[in-house]
């Protein structure tokens, strides 16, 4: 006997199959087709239990080939399938159809302020940029030690929230000021400079702080809390972008 | 097409392939190709930790981390590989802090250690704290470090390049790297990356099973592409099913949870791990336990309506303490399944999780031809190789500790490699292998759908060639992929575009899957023993006498164009662990 296989269906003849019919109504856009972006509605069978990404993956499997989407871990680590879905910045693998009422029609389409290339994938290139202007990795000076720098777990915890970035552009896709003005840094890119302003065993604070000092940096921050919704990993974002504002004003962190 | 030189070209952008990358660029004009963004790399997924004997908490040793290191892998480790593995852990570590990985502190400020399955100390005597962790996400925290490093180091990456082919050119009758053939997802270009020296860090395999922890885009590209350029690949019948993944889904919920305290229980609430690994218990080696919770399963003291799941159970441990070690995981649980773990229990089942096999290396990272012979100027580090240091079983926490040893040690090999030599003349038409797979699906017009074929396929492995085997389900699954391959031939993709084709792509990556899963049954057919992740029902213990030896497998084609695997062995190595019986 082999490995028993847990794909036995569910519903017993007498359990009601967990099946619904969902509309997804997704913004497609191809280039090689037609300069103009459509909508377009597909019906699927599936569990209200399932994904987004599920969805997503069933239309492109059995439907139309042609969707195109990023994905990769579908369990919300890797960052790739950030999309607006029902107006709001989500990643496609974190969000069950249940809860965001499967009854209307599921609103699918590209994350904003980034240029769309092909249906829900945009250009991620500047996003990246403005991730690498802000210096995102350790500095320091002197002698290495033998072993590891000595960090207490006060010290480590102080910017443990900013560690969980993923880079999904949820946050700065979501920010009004970077949808009006691509220039500025957006919530990310603040987010990982936090992340190393706050480490005690940093050295180039100041250094990044100049950086985002900058007219296209955090004083373009307008408060208006959208990337701290947004943000997939819990992290409050709004809150670290206050606290490095904060630190350029105190010039202490 | 664009013709592209670079000293060293690697392929990949996870833990391995950046360690490589940070050694490579510094010494050599160095390209990484992904066909991802770095950051979406799966190192990223992984969670407990690595495992390091830096004695930080408790009383450890190299020595001891190497011998856990043999017995988990039931004996088929080259034990020269390992001892290299254990002793360079501890570098390995440090050398991370020291770009910035933010681990876990202990009250003292130094990395904080967990235990971990089949982590011992001296040799067996109980579990002990070897794991160096952040929190339940040490591989983000690793793969986040190790590309800001990349970002310092000012690494050129090229993302979203599917590597589909391995350049080899003969030279005096020996078999070289000449580079790599890629295609550009954004425009549906072709390049040729011309390299001194290429590194495979591609990652593993694990889309072919269809309960398993891996991404989308683990479909074996880097085996694939060099197997079907006649190099072998080593030990693929030996994949790890990890206990713990998220029942039907398979999401990996860490060992750490049982390394925290977390205990497995079958459906009368009992401790089942007792009866199995009495001095372990819970934290014995992945495959014991996987094989103990589908037992537990068959003998009917599974959980739920149909008795096919185990509990994951750390109700008993503080709340405080699942916020601080385990945020993630016990995240997932609210997410996907709508439980809370401080109050109930999560329900489990094996996952496939982990390809010990893969391309065969030496303990610098070159790739070997045969046994013994090595080929000039290609390289293979992480999951993509087979070293072998986890043998038939890898322990938890040591695969995070071999993307960085042997990622390091490949990217350093390479760039000096690349330093005093010179470019290999590409064969002819070096993009004609692409350039037909890809026109041909391009125009194809057969009747078969790509995800039909790897839904059938995932079908197959899962029910005949998972945690229990024989050879009768082997044969069955053999006889599937068989036919499955055949219909392959009839495939057709609906979008024709060149920008962002990802529907030719995955057509492409199930070309690759299924020739990985042929393989491997292929391979586990042959091995008429049971030895770690590779349990033969019908041959139940482990023969040392006939099948102490790694598995060889090669691709041969006909004069008539027909495709057959050969297989061949080589010999493990052995330095100072005699085979014992494997108890935890």
């Amino acid at each position: 006997m082999a490995t028993p296989v847990m794909e036995k269906t569910a519903a017993k003849d007498s359990a009601p199959s967990p099946y619904i019919t969902v509309t997804f109504r997704i913004r497609r856009f191809n280039p090689e087709v037609s300069d103009e972006a459509q909508w377009q509605d597909f019906q699927i069978e599936i569990d209200p239990k399932e994904r987004v990404l599920d969805g997503l993956h069933k239309i492109k499997w059995d439907v139309d080939g042609s969707l195109t989407f990023r994905r990769s871990c579908a369990h919300g680590i890797c960052g790739s399938d950030a999309m607006r879905i029902n107006g709001k910045n989500r990643l496609a693998c974190k969000t069950l159809i249940k809860d965001i009422n499967p009854e209307k029609p599921i609103t699918v389409e590209a994350i904003k302020g980034l240029t769309v290339l092909k249906d829900l994938v945009v250009d991620m290139d500047p996003f990246f940029q403005a991730y690498r202007d802000v210096m995102p990795f350790l500095v320091t000076t002197g002698n290495e030690p033998t072993r590891e720098r000595l960090q207490s777990a006060e010290d480590r915890e102080r910017f443990d929230d900013t560690t969980k970035c993923i880079l999904c552009a949820a946050c700065t896709s979501s920010c009004p000021v970077f949808w009006n003005d691509g220039q500025y840094f957006g919530p990310a890119a603040i987010v990982n400079a936090h992340r190393f302003i706050f480490d005690s065993r940093d050295e180039a604070g100041e250094q990044r702080l100049e950086i985002l000092n900058d007219k296209d940096g955090v004083w373009r921050c307008r408060t208006t809390f959208n990337c701290t919704d947004a943000c997939p990993r819990g992290i409050e974002v709004t809150k670290a972008i206050q606290e490095v504002k904060r630190a350029l004003i105190t010039r202490r962190f | 097409m664009k013709i592209h030189k670079y000293d060293t070209v690697i392929v990949g952008a996870g833990g391995a392939g950046m360690r490589a990358a940070i050694e490579a660029t510094k010494r050599s004009r160095t390209a990484v190709l992904t066909k991802l963004y770095p950051t979406r790399s799966h190192t990223g997924a992984a969670q407990g930790g690595m495992a390091a004997a830096l004695a930080n908490v408790e009383e450890d040793n190299w020595e001891w981390h190497t011998f856990d290191t043999v017995k988990g892998g039931d004996y088929l480790v080259d034990q020269d590989a390992a001892e290299i593995l254990a002793k360079e852990a501890i570098d390995a570590v440090l050398d991370l802090e020291k770009m910035g990985l933010p681990f876990n502190r202990t009250p003292n400020g130094t990395i904080d250690q967990r235990r971990f399955g089949g982590h011992s100390r001296n040799h067996g005597e109980a579990p002990v704290r070897r794991s160096c962790y952040a929190a339940d996400r040490t591989g983000h925290m690793i793969l986040q470090t190790l590309y800001q490093n990349c970002v310092k180091e000012g690494v050129e990456f090229f993302n979203e390049f599917y590597v589909l082919d391995q350049l080899i050119t003969e030279v005096d009758g020996v078999k070289k790297s000449a580079g790599v053939v890629a295609y550009e997802l954004a425009t549906g270009e072709i390049h040729i990356f011309r390299a001194k020296a290429v590194i495979y860090a591609s990652g593993g395999t694990g889309k072919f099973f269809k309960v398993t922890s891996n991404a989308h885009t683990l479909t074996g590209d880097g085996q694939a592409a060099c197997y079907r350029r006649g190099l072998p690949l080593e030990d693929m019948e030996f994949f790890q099913f990890h206990p713990t993944g998220i029942w039907r889904m398979g999401i990996l919920l860490t060992e750490g949870a049982r390394g925290e305290g977390g205990i497995l229980r079958n459906k009368d609430g009992e401790r089942f791990m007792e009866k199995y690994a009495p001095v372990m218990k819970d934290l014995a080696s992945r495959d014991v336990v996987s094989r103990s919770i589908y037992t537990e399963i068959r003998e009917g003291r599974g959980c739920g309506p149909e008795g096919d799941h185990v509990f994951l159970d750390l109700t008993h441990l503080p709340p405080e303490q699942l916020d601080a070690k385990l945020p993630d995981i016990t995240e997932f649980a609210r997410t996907y399944l709508g439980i809370e773990p401080y109050t109930d229990p999560i329900p489990i089942q094996p996952t496939a999780h982990y390809a010990m096999g893969g391309i065969p290396t030496n303990v610098q990272g070159e790739v070997l031809a045969d046994n013994t012979t090595v080929v000039p100027g290609l390289y293979a580090a992480g999951e993509v190789a087979c070293v072998s240091v986890h043998g038939a079983n890898r322990l938890g926490t040591n695969s995070l500790l071999d993307i960085n040893v042997f990622g390091r040690r490949s990217g350093i090999a390479a760039a000096e490699y690349a330093a005093k030599h010179d470019f290999v003349e590409l064969p002819e038409n070096p993009e004609t292998l692409v350039v037909e797979q890809v026109e041909r699906l391009r125009a194809a017009t057969g009747t078969e759908r790509v995800a039909e074929l790897r839904r059938e396929l995932q079908e197959t492995m899962d029910a005949n060639v998972m945690v229990f085997r024989t050879e009768q389900t082997i044969k069955t699954a053999v006889e599937k992929i068989a036919e499955l391959r055949a219909r392959y031939k009839n495939v057709s993709v609906q979008d024709k575009g060149k920008r962002f084709n990802t529907d030719l792509l995955e057509a492409i990556e199930l070309g690759n899957l299924l020739d990985l899963a042929e393989v491997m049954a292929v391979s586990a057919l042959a091995r008429k023993e049971s030895r770690g992740g590779h349990y033969r029902e019908d041959y139940p213990n482990r023969d040392d006498v006939n099948f102490m030896r790694h598995t060889m497998a090669y691709r041969e084609v006909g004069a008539d164009g027909s495709e057959t695997i050969r297989l061949d062995y080589k010999p493990v190595v052995q330095t100072r662990y005699q085979p014992m019986e494997r108890k935890y």
